[in-house]
């Protein structure tokens, strides 16, 4: 009853703060609302699978063989080619420029390696900058090539001949191409990095403001337990946004879950409480919600830049990827994708659920040796 | 308002005994060498104008504020060192509302008696509730309540775990008479259950219902005792000028300013009161302007406000 932690004061604690998250529609509009308006806009850039993309085409020799190959990409209906018979040169200004989406190059030599039987190849390169752009055209690629390839040498041609068409695809500016199913599951982070830090940074600032802290602190309640009072009912929240966004991610977007769901649910725990406590940090370093408000936005952003979501981690310079690796969403990120999409195991992601363990540890205490016991 | 108290017998160990207080804001001393003394058992009243550093030395005394300097002991505790046992034993109603105004008024209570530990929870507030008279509103939201309710709430929730010492901060200001009435009724009720209460006021009339007060004027303790002691060691001597028409006492007021052994004048209703030190003077000087003017001079008791805008004007020297 006297230590640091009475479950009874604890208890108190915890029942006023979920009354009052109750009864505050601001904070009640952020957890739901957040999640939803994300969702749709990434849902929005995910779903669309866009085609009729500008395409041009690299090829010397305008033999039945090129002609045939172009015409199936064509057919695909994501391929609309802009710009025929051009350079390499020119080609490549095209691409860069973003002209094209594009630009298919078949060998001068390709009719003639046909005929032999010579692994023909032709060489497409795709502009990966908006991954959601490329994958769609890319992944139909291959076997229509081939199938049209095959028409068109009819039954002269062994069927079963493997390899008989190369077809080799440089995906430029992304060369990790990150796809849509890294988005979901990466949305799930960011949702969870926006909407609990901003909502826990405000904390204790809002009772400083109401003029409450001072009756507050004048109770015999101890700093751990206003801390865990004021963040633990976050979890809850953090599980109903973990709910509907991966309920989407299944019904929209087909998102596919193949790992542990037990593990997940331990990667975001972690991850949450280390959110809440780094909200819970900011607060006791605020004197008020907008400079508490400004401090969470200022974490958000490198968040969102520097921890994979937006750009592919090992495509950052080293100094980007040093601040990432300090980050939180950063190591959550790589866990969920590799649990949701990999099927990874503990020992897989053992090093991300260590990193998360140490930033819940490093933030509450941070939090508890800034808690200000009284009013000076 | 009602005859003196009687204080209770002195001898056990005080229950506020603290010595030099200092806290600056600013380089400002704010509370300026304040030692004070409460017996237990006694309502002492805490007097002074606003930001005269009333509401600093109380949070000092609850150890909500560390002072820059000074020692004490607050219920045998030590001010520094044993904050936490102080606020276990220690009730303190701040100036301002400060429980939740988004928790409904049971919700509040039951937060109270969480944090300190009261079992079962429901038996506290249930009864809290009967005693205030609002059982039948304990679902209504705090923060709906009108000031006087505010303020009972407010002293009903900082009771429950019936402490020791009673800190209230300047807790009628914004009352009206019937409830400040009530409320000094239940103070005395308080205090007569063994409770020591500090309470801190602007109200002259109010000093009146305290055992013993402590006046403080830009941060300084410029003086305690009973009622009668504090004006007693005023020193002052005091004339009522009467018996003349409107013009007149106004045409007189001025002369009085400022003439030998003046300190104050001071109109209340048709007659002036006329205070300062030097008795001789003082009745020099009023019977040469009064008297020659055909009003009716007579000597009169000082009041305790006289006094008070004595030790104002004292401790503002000392500021200078
Ligand atoms: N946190 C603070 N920062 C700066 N000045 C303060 C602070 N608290 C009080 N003061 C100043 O100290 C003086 C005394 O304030 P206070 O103790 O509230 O007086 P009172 O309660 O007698 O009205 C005032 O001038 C006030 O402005
Ligand atoms: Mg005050």
């Amino acid at each position: 009853m006297n230590g640091i932690l009475s479950l009874r004061r604890l208890r108190a604690m915890l029942v006023k703060e979920t009354i009052q998250m109750r009864r505050d529609r601001v904070t009640f509009a952020m957890m739901l609302g957040i999640p939803l308006i994300l969702l749709v806009l990434f849902g929005f850039a995910i779903n669309t699978d866009p085609k009729h993309l500008p395409a041009a085409l690299v090829a010397p020799t305008q033999d039945r063989y090129t002609r045939a190959i172009v015409t199936a990409l064509e057919m695909t209906g994501y391929y609309h080619f802009t710009k025929v018979g051009v350079s390499e040169a020119e080609a490549e200004r095209l691409i860069s420029d973003g002209t094209v989406s594009f630009v298919v190059t078949i060998p001068s030599d390709f009719g003639r390696r046909v005929a032999r039987g010579d692994h023909p190849q032709i060489l497409i390169e795709a502009d990966a900058t908006d991954p959601a752009v490329a994958s769609g055209a890319v992944s139909t690629l291959g076997t229509v090539a081939a199938q049209a390839l095959r028409r068109e040498q009819g039954a002269s041609a062994p069927a079963d001949q493997p390899g008989a068409l190369q077809v080799v695809v440089h995906k430029r500016y992304n060369p990790e191409g990150v796809t849509q199913y890294n988005i979901v599951p990466g949305l799930l982070g960011v949702i969870l990095q926006m909407t609990m830090v901003m909502m826990t940074s405000m904390a204790l600032t809002r009772e400083t403001e109401r003029g409450t802290m001072e009756n507050l602190l004048a109770m015999p309640v101890t700093p751990l337990e206003i801390m865990l009072g004021k963040v633990l009912p976050f979890l809850m929240v953090g599980a109903v946004q973990m709910a509907v966004i991966l309920f989407a991610a299944k019904i929209l977007f087909h998102v596919p879950f193949v790992g542990a769901m037990w593990l997940l649910l331990l990667g975001v725990l972690l991850f949450v409480l280390a959110l809440v406590l780094l909200g819970y940090t900011i607060s006791t370093l605020s004197r008020n919600q907008m400079q508490a408000m400004q401090l969470a936005f200022f974490f958000f952003l490198p968040s969102i830049l520097l921890s994979g979501f937006m750009f592919p981690f090992r495509g950052m310079p080293g100094w980007a990827q040093a601040v990432g690796e300090v980050l939180p969403l950063t190591h959550f990120l790589r866990l969920v994708r590799a649990v949701m999409l990999k099927g990874a195991d503990l020992t897989t992601v053992q090093p991300q659920i260590g990193a998360l363990t140490a930033f819940v540890v490093v933030f509450a205490l941070l939090a508890l040796s800034r808690f200000r016991r009284t009013l000076d | 308002m009602s005859a003196v108290p009687v204080p209770p017998p002195q001898g056990t160990a005080p229950a506020i005994d603290v010595r030099g207080l200092v806290k600056s804001y600013g380089g400002r001393r704010v509370v300026d060498d304040v030692t004070m003394q409460v017996a237990r058992g006694e309502i002492a009243g805490f007097l002074g104008p606003n930001g005269s550093g009333k509401t600093t030395t109380i949070r000092v005394m609850c150890g909500l504020l560390t002072p820059d300097a000074g020692t004490g002991e607050v219920l045998g505790h030590d001010l520094r060192r044993d904050a936490r046992r102080i606020r276990r034993e220690v009730g303190y109603m701040t100036q301002r509302f400060s429980f939740y105004e988004d928790l409904s008024i049971a919700e509040n209570l039951a937060f109270v008696a969480g944090l300190y530990g009261l079992t079962p929870v429901r038996k506290y507030v249930d009864e809290t509730l009967a005693d205030l008279g609002l059982t039948s509103r304990r679902d209504q939201l705090a923060g709906s309540l009108s000031g006087g309710w505010k303020q009972r709430l407010a002293l009903a929730a900082c009771i429950m775990h019936d402490p020791k010492l009673l800190l209230l901060d300047e807790p009628t200001a914004g009352v009206d008479p019937k409830a400040r009435r009530e409320f000094w009724d239940e103070i005395h009720r308080l205090a007569a259950g063994g409770m020591t209460v500090l309470v801190s006021t602007h109200y002259m009339d109010e000093a009146e219902r305290c055992h013993r007060i402590n006046y403080i004027s830009y941060g300084r303790l410029v003086a305690r005792g009973t009622v009668a002691e504090v004006v007693k060691g005023a020193g002052l001597t005091t004339f009522v000028v009467e018996g003349l028409d409107g013009a007149a006492m106004i045409d007189l007021d001025e002369r009085l300013r400022g003439a030998p052994g003046v300190e104050q004048v001071a109109p209340f209703g048709s007659v002036l009161h006329v205070v300062g030190r030097d008795a001789g003077a003082l009745k020099a000087s009023v019977t040469r302007i009064a008297g020659g003017a055909g009003a009716r001079v007579t000597p009169a008791e000082t009041s305790l406000e006289d006094a008070f805008i004595h030790f104002m004007g004292g401790a503002k020297d000392n500021m200078a």
